[in-house]
């Protein structure tokens, strides 16, 4: 049971809640916009810290507030791939592809910078500037950004929205082979009903 | 432009009075304008009106206050005195003491804006990856500031090399100690047929001026070309 989660965030007015366990595979957060979903995917990552709850992946602890747990977010191996992506603008793609992955300590290193290169077809981009990048190839380099720093699972908050249609597809069948072939868990924000039936996903909604 | 030694003396003793003032004042200045760009505290509004002082007091009270603090009975310069047996009163470190306050609001400031133009949601991405927050700073924060830090060197050192008012208040017109470039200006005006040698002198001060500003105004467009690059990014 990758994801075991419980939490309440008390914002403003509102309250967002969440509670879930994720099977294998992708978790889809599903809802309309203002839901709470990148909140959902902040407070997993430890960049929002929850009002109340307990976040487990993968056995390991990341929050409990009964419990006094909050782990920093460089500790809980959240490969988070933003909807932003925020690539480092003054590193080389090479610098940006291993900038989690010299930090990862050397058993949580599962992927090497060669294989990531293939497995998304960058390897021709390695030495180009971010900002020369186009959307799809922008959305591989986070992508891989996040793998090759050794997580645990991946948080991806939208990633085909910034897309065109086929570069969509693209990257449909890349998270695919990423549940797939990777076996990595993968918690996915989405307000898509199409894009959510086709990942074959666990889907919890938020209203 | 054929300068006398001891005129190409006060140059340098100018430049190296300002290289002081500079590395004595870019710890404090960076660490203030994190303070006031990154944290919320209470009394930060009266810390931005403090380190903005000496840009809005006379030089000439900034330069009592110095006296003050650092003369051979202040706060400052009595223990200073009896521990190290040290003292900048009259000395050209006293001169860049009193640079250092000089510059200090300046370098704030530029140093301060250029923090707050990090993007802050980079930060966040790079703690995701397993950066605790000092990796984060030097590897994120720092390096996307530095052009403005530079910037902010180059200000100060500018500001530091005009800095009259405070200085000879502070610690007097010695030659060959206090007297930097500005300074000698003054007491070449006050001998009768000294004009070539305080025009030689200003003409002087107005080209390391032009040098500074210039270095600094190419410093804060990279970071801002920089700046425009990495929104194109996203």
């Amino acid at each position: 049971m990758p994801f075991d989660v419980d939490l309440t965030l008390r914002r403003g007015g509102k309250t967002i809640a969440a509670r879930f366990s994720g099977g294998e595979g992708i978790t889809a957060l599903f809802g309309p916009s203002g839901a709470g979903k990148t909140s959902v995917l902040d407070m997993v990552a430890g960049l929002v810290r929850p009002d109340a709850g307990r976040i487990v992946v993968g056995g390991e602890v990341l929050f409990d507030s009964a419990k006094g747990v909050n782990l920093p977010p460089e500790r809980r191996r959240c490969g988070y791939v933003f909807q932003d992506l925020r690539l480092f603008p003054h590193r080389k793609v090479r610098d940006n592809l291993l900038f989690g992955w010299r930090l990862a300590r050397p058993e949580a290193r599962w992927l090497s910078l060669g294989d990531a290169v293939d497995f998304l077809g960058i390897a021709h981009l390695l030495d180009r500037a971010p900002a020369s990048l186009s959307g799809g190839e922008a959305q591989r380099v986070a992508i891989g950004r996040a793998l090759l720093s050794g997580p645990a699972f991946l948080a991806m908050d939208e990633p085909l929205s910034s897309l065109d249609h086929s570069r969509r597809e693209e990257i449909l069948r890349l998270v695919t082979r990423i549940r797939d072939e990777l076996r990595l868990p993968i918690l996915y924000v989405s307000h898509d009903p199409a894009e959510i039936d086709r990942l074959e996903a666990t889907v919890i909604r938020l209203d | 432009m054929g300068l006398s030694s001891e005129e190409w003396e006060i140059v340098l003793l100018s430049l190296r009075v300002s290289a002081l003032a500079i590395g004595l004042t870019l710890p404090f200045a960076f660490a203030l304008a994190w303070l006031l760009a990154r944290v919320r505290f209470p009394g930060k509004v009266l810390l931005d009106a403090l380190v903005h002082l000496p840009l809005v007091v006379p030089p000439v009270v900034t330069g009592w206050l110095l006296l003050l603090a650092f003369g051979p009975n202040g706060p400052i310069g009595r223990p200073l005195e009896a521990a190290f047996g040290f003292s900048v009163m009259f000395r050209w470190t006293g001169a860049a003491l009193a640079s250092a306050v000089m510059a200090l609001p300046l370098m704030v400031r530029v140093i301060r804006l250029s923090l707050e133009a990090v993007d802050r949601r980079l930060e966040v991405a790079a703690r995701t990856l397993g950066a605790g927050p000092w990796r984060t700073f030097t590897a994120i924060t720092l390096p996307l500031s530095l052009p403005g830090v530079l910037a902010g060197v180059v200000l100060g050192f500018a500001r530091s090399l005009g800095e009259f008012g405070a200085t000879i208040t502070f610690v007097s017109n010695i030659p060959g100690e206090t007297q930097t470039l500005p300074l000698a200006i003054y007491a070449a005006l006050q001998v009768p047929g000294a004009d070539s040698a305080v025009a030689r002198l200003a003409g002087l001060s107005v080209l390391l001026s032009i040098m500074a500003l210039v270095a600094s105004e190419w410093l804060v467009r990279r970071g801002a070309a920089g700046e425009v690059r990495a929104r194109h990014a996203l």
